[in-house]
């Protein structure tokens, strides 16, 4: 038996140990922002925030998150937060949209350790994070946006 | 059908004058509530027709008739609907409408499809006239309740108006009454002048959900009960299971059945990773008789075998053969190999079965041609048509893949779901491994290109042969392989194409851009090539090979005044351009490269003008130009799909079927052409122009042609 919290809920998990978080997420916790890309750690649509990190969450099996504090899209709160998702609309950034839970989350992660971060460092943080839709160049410009607007 | 027939026809359709577009009233089904993505409130929706529903609660959704993966249509349709309705942005909504071949018939194609870049082309009179339509009735309503004349009636932003009885109200309170109005036939549309929605950069409809979460995708419905069934398939084109031991996959936990299908072998389970663990646990062999069992490299040594075999003829203007025996020519010579594509949608193909009481089954899938998987399931279920619902779901993107004739993956996951009885809700879903290995890639092609330059220094000759599958699967001349190329826009007195179409068991599809996404670069390399061998400058030079007012020449001009194309790159870059012309609209990029840490191209910027029509939504514009750009470069610099010896094929996920990522994607700046043509796509066209001009651009820093794609395996061979 596997405990957590998730979005701030204490939640258990007693099936096959080796289930990854994300289909623990998706599957019995029926929370389906957090998608299902490659499931191996090669496009990060299953981004979640993992006692405050990004974490690929189709690597991540559940046995070993017991204890942990896990965050879904559905669950990000805060000035990062919100300054992320209101940038993302004002640049109309999604296009399928399908990746983009994963971006958020991303990004929010990376503005909550580097407030205001460079070309490059937006670079090393979202690379990770596939769009096929290649919407990046919104994305890197949404994520300043996001910067620019918690400094005011 | 065919994309083709669908280009030549939305032509036909759009220069029509006088063809009447019906507007077809709601019907029946429309009185159930609307599936797929909410539309919002509880609030009772009513119909005008088939395309308008105005709630009571003053919101207007749209049904559309095209699905929404990522190149705007909720929005772009709502946006001709709002228009001519003389709503308010902020009370528009949008749905897919229901499956229905006739009433929801894409124009252009006759039947209910998305594609060809064509949802604005074939829908803009249409659904401008769905919304006048409701306009009328509402004013009809209101001046039957206020007994007052209709033609005093104005309406602004969604508020109904009678100035002399200072009476006003909203949409919501008339919705009953408007929706029992008859139907006028033939409403008055706006002069393009008056339009205050159309150009104007509305927010999209469907950002939000897709920036908290809530935006609900095929894979995203998990009903009670839900069986999620995932299938082996073989690693060889053209292979079938010749036996198989799933004792093991039916020892692990959550495992519930596992069925023989045609295309493999199903796995059953109450949860997604049960059936990961169960198909990894199946042992199967495969029976390899009727399998692809030559390399790629095996697959380009016969292709270009054709290139000296008559061809099928697809251009043929003064006389080549001659025009190459003149005396003091040069001629440049070109082959160049294209690998096969995947197209790699970021969400995995998917559907879901649920079976109603009346044994009626609602299937939930992004499908962009609704009607084909109602017949295929249908077919494959043992049901009337009537009795299976297709609910198109938003999807993680498509560019080509889910576009299908015959829809075979439906037909997968129609028989994997009637294989188990379907009592159960069921979810069948492809993995990335499944996606990248399951063929449908934009062919594999061989182009031999052959230039004339006489002493004069000019172009006299061009001759092209393709060699590669035809995606129509035709005998004769296949218009998507010589697209683009039997079409040069080039004036070039002496000009011969042909094409040889090669049969193989790897399922063709169209990828985003169709022929384009070879002819254009091949195309586009090789006149850069033949201009550098005459010393003229590559925009210089192709505007002197064009009509002076053609919009081909327009964009370039754009896009080389927004380069500023004169000027001298940054030490270490160069500047490449390339025009190409498709689906109707007419896109010029001008990129600027370096090379990279690594060797590879490092591509800085790309400037990139679009002439698409009138630009309903030119925010919408720029992110598929955007888009497109970032999905055609990756595919140019990482992309291809090989089968190795003994016809295995190679890539099975992200790791090694490259897609660019953020730190490869170039700035982008886009400028559209301000036009009063009709409308034209922006799905497509963004991709074919940025690998040649990238390619040329190469060509100048490394002094080498790229004769072989992707760019990156000149760097590694
Ligand atoms: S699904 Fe986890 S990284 Fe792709
Ligand atoms: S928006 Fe489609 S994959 Fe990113």
């Amino acid at each position: 038996m596997v405990t957590f919290t998730l979005n701030g809920k204490e939640r258990s998990f007693d099936g096959d140990p080796d289930t990854p978080l994300l289909w623990v997420i998706r599957d019995f916790e029926k929370l389906t922002g957090t998608k299902y890309g490659c499931g191996v750690a090669q496009c990060g649509a299953c981004t979640v925030h993992l006692d405050g990190m990004p974490r690929r969450s189709c690597i991540t099996p559940i046995a070993t998150i017991d204890g942990s504090d896990v965050v879904t899209i559905e669950g990000i709160s805060g000035k990062e937060a919100q300054a992320v998702q209101t940038a993302w609309t004002g640049l109309d950034v999604p296009q399928c949209g399908y990746c983009q839970s994963g971006q958020i989350m991303s990004a929010v992660a990376l503005l909550q350790m580097v407030p205001k971060p460079t070309d490059d460092e937006i670079d090393g943080a979202m690379t990770g994070n596939l769009c096929r839709c290649a919407t990046y160049h919104r994305i890197r410009a949404a994520i300043h946006n996001a910067a620019n607007s918690m400094e005011g | 059908m065919t994309i083709h027939d669908i280009t030549t026809s939305r032509r036909g359709f759009l220069a029509g004058a006088g063809l009447v577009i019906g507007v077809a009233i709601a019907p029946k089904f429309l009185s159930a509530a609307p599936t797929g993505v909410p539309a919002g409130g509880a609030a009772e929706l009513k119909p005008m027709n088939a395309f308008v529903k105005i709630g009571t609660d003053d919101t207007v959704t749209v049904l559309s008739k095209h699905i929404e993966f990522g190149q705007g249509p909720f929005t772009g349709l709502a946006t001709l609907v709002a228009e001519e309705l003389d709503a308010d942005w902020s009370q528009m909504r949008a749905v897919h409408s229901p499956t229905d071949n006739k009433i929801y018939a894409n124009l252009a194609f006759g039947l209910q499809g998305t594609g060809g870049s064509s949802s604005i082309a074939n829908a803009y009179e249409q659904m401008r006239k769905a919304g006048a339509t409701a306009r009328a009735m509402l004013i009809a309503a209101a001046a039957e309740e206020w007994s007052v004349p209709a033609a005093e009636i104005t309406v602004e932003k969604g508020r109904l108006k009678h100035a002399g009885s200072s009476r006003e109200s909203g949409f919501g309170a008339f919705a009953d009454k408007a929706a029992t109005q008859t139907v006028p036939q033939d409403p008055k549309l706006k002069d393009p002048k008056d339009f205050v929605l159309i150009g104007t950069d509305l927010p999209k409809l469907d950002t939000v959900g897709k920036t908290n979460g809530t935006a609900i995708f095929t894979l995203d419905i998990t009903p009670e009960g839900l069986l999620t069934a995932i299938v082996a398939h073989p690693k060889h084109f053209g292979a079938t299971v010749k036996s198989f031991d799933d004792s093991e996959a039916r020892k692990v936990r959550g495992v519930v059945d596992v069925k023989q299908i045609p295309q493999g072998i199903a796995v059953y389970a109450d949860n997604t990773f049960s059936a990961l663990k169960g198909r990894d646990a199946l042992k199967v062999e495969w029976d390899l008789a009727k399998a692809e069992t030559r390399s790629s490299a095996e697959l380009a040594a016969e292709y270009v075998r054709h290139f000296n075999e008559p061809g099928l003829e697809a251009a043929n203007t003064g006389n080549v053969d001659e025009a190459f025996r003149q005396d003091g020519l040069q001629t440049v010579e070109a082959e160049i190999v294209f690998p096969f594509l995947a197209h790699a949608p970021m969400e995995p193909l998917d559907a879901v079965f649920i079976k109603a009481t009346d044994g009626s089954v609602d299937i939930y899938n992004g499908a962009q041609f609704p009607g084909f998987d109602q017949q295929v399931a249908a077919e494959i279920l043992k049901l009337d048509e009537a009795k299976v619902r297709v609910n198109t779901q938003l999807a993680g993107g498509s560019f080509g893949r889910k576009a299908q004739f015959g829809s075979p993956y439906m037909q997968e996951a129609a028989m994997v779901y009637a294989a188990v009885g379907g009592d159960r809700p069921l979810k069948h879903m492809w993995t990335r491994e499944d996606d990248i290995q399951g063929g449908f890639y934009r062919p594999m092609y061989a182009h031999k290109m052959r230039g004339a330059i006489d002493a004069e220094g000019r172009i006299t000759a061009w001759e092209q042969v393709i060699v590669g599958q035809s995606i129509m699967a035709k005998a004769d001349l296949d218009s998507t392989s010589v697209e683009g190329a039997s079409n040069l826009p080039y004036r070039i007195p002496n000009l011969k194409v042909t094409s040889h179409n090669v049969t193989l068991p790897i399922p063709p599809l169209w990828w985003r851009s169709v022929g384009h996404t070879h002819t254009g670069f091949a195309v586009e390399t090789f006149v850069d090539e033949l201009l550098a061998r005459v010393g003229r400058d590559p925009v210089e030079g192709r505007l002197a090979l064009l009509d002076k007012e053609s919009r081909h020449a327009g964009v370039l001009r754009k896009a080389a005044e927004m380069a500023d194309w004169g000027s001298t790159p940054p030490e270490g870059r160069a500047r490449g351009v390339a025009v190409v012309e498709s689906f109707g609209s007419f896109v010029a990029q001008v990129a600027e490269v370096s090379v990279g840490a690594d060797g590879a191209p490092r591509v800085h910027k790309v400037w990139c003008a679009v002439d698409c029509g009138v630009a309903v939504n030119p925010n919408i514009i720029k992110a598929q130009m955007e888009g497109g750009i970032g999905y055609g470069l990756g595919a140019v610099l990482f992309d291809a799909i090989t089968l190795g010896k003994g016809g295995r094929i190679m890539q099975s996920n992200f790791h090694d079927y490259r897609s660019i990522r953020i730190n490869e994607m170039p700035d982008v700046a886009v400028e559209i052409i301000k036009s009063v043509e009709s409308p034209t796509g922006v799905g497509e066209p963004g991709v074919p122009p940025v690998g040649p001009a990238v390619a040329n651009a190469w060509r100048k820093l490394t002094n080498a042609p790229v004769r072989q794609l992707p760019i990156v395996s000149l760097i590694s061979a």
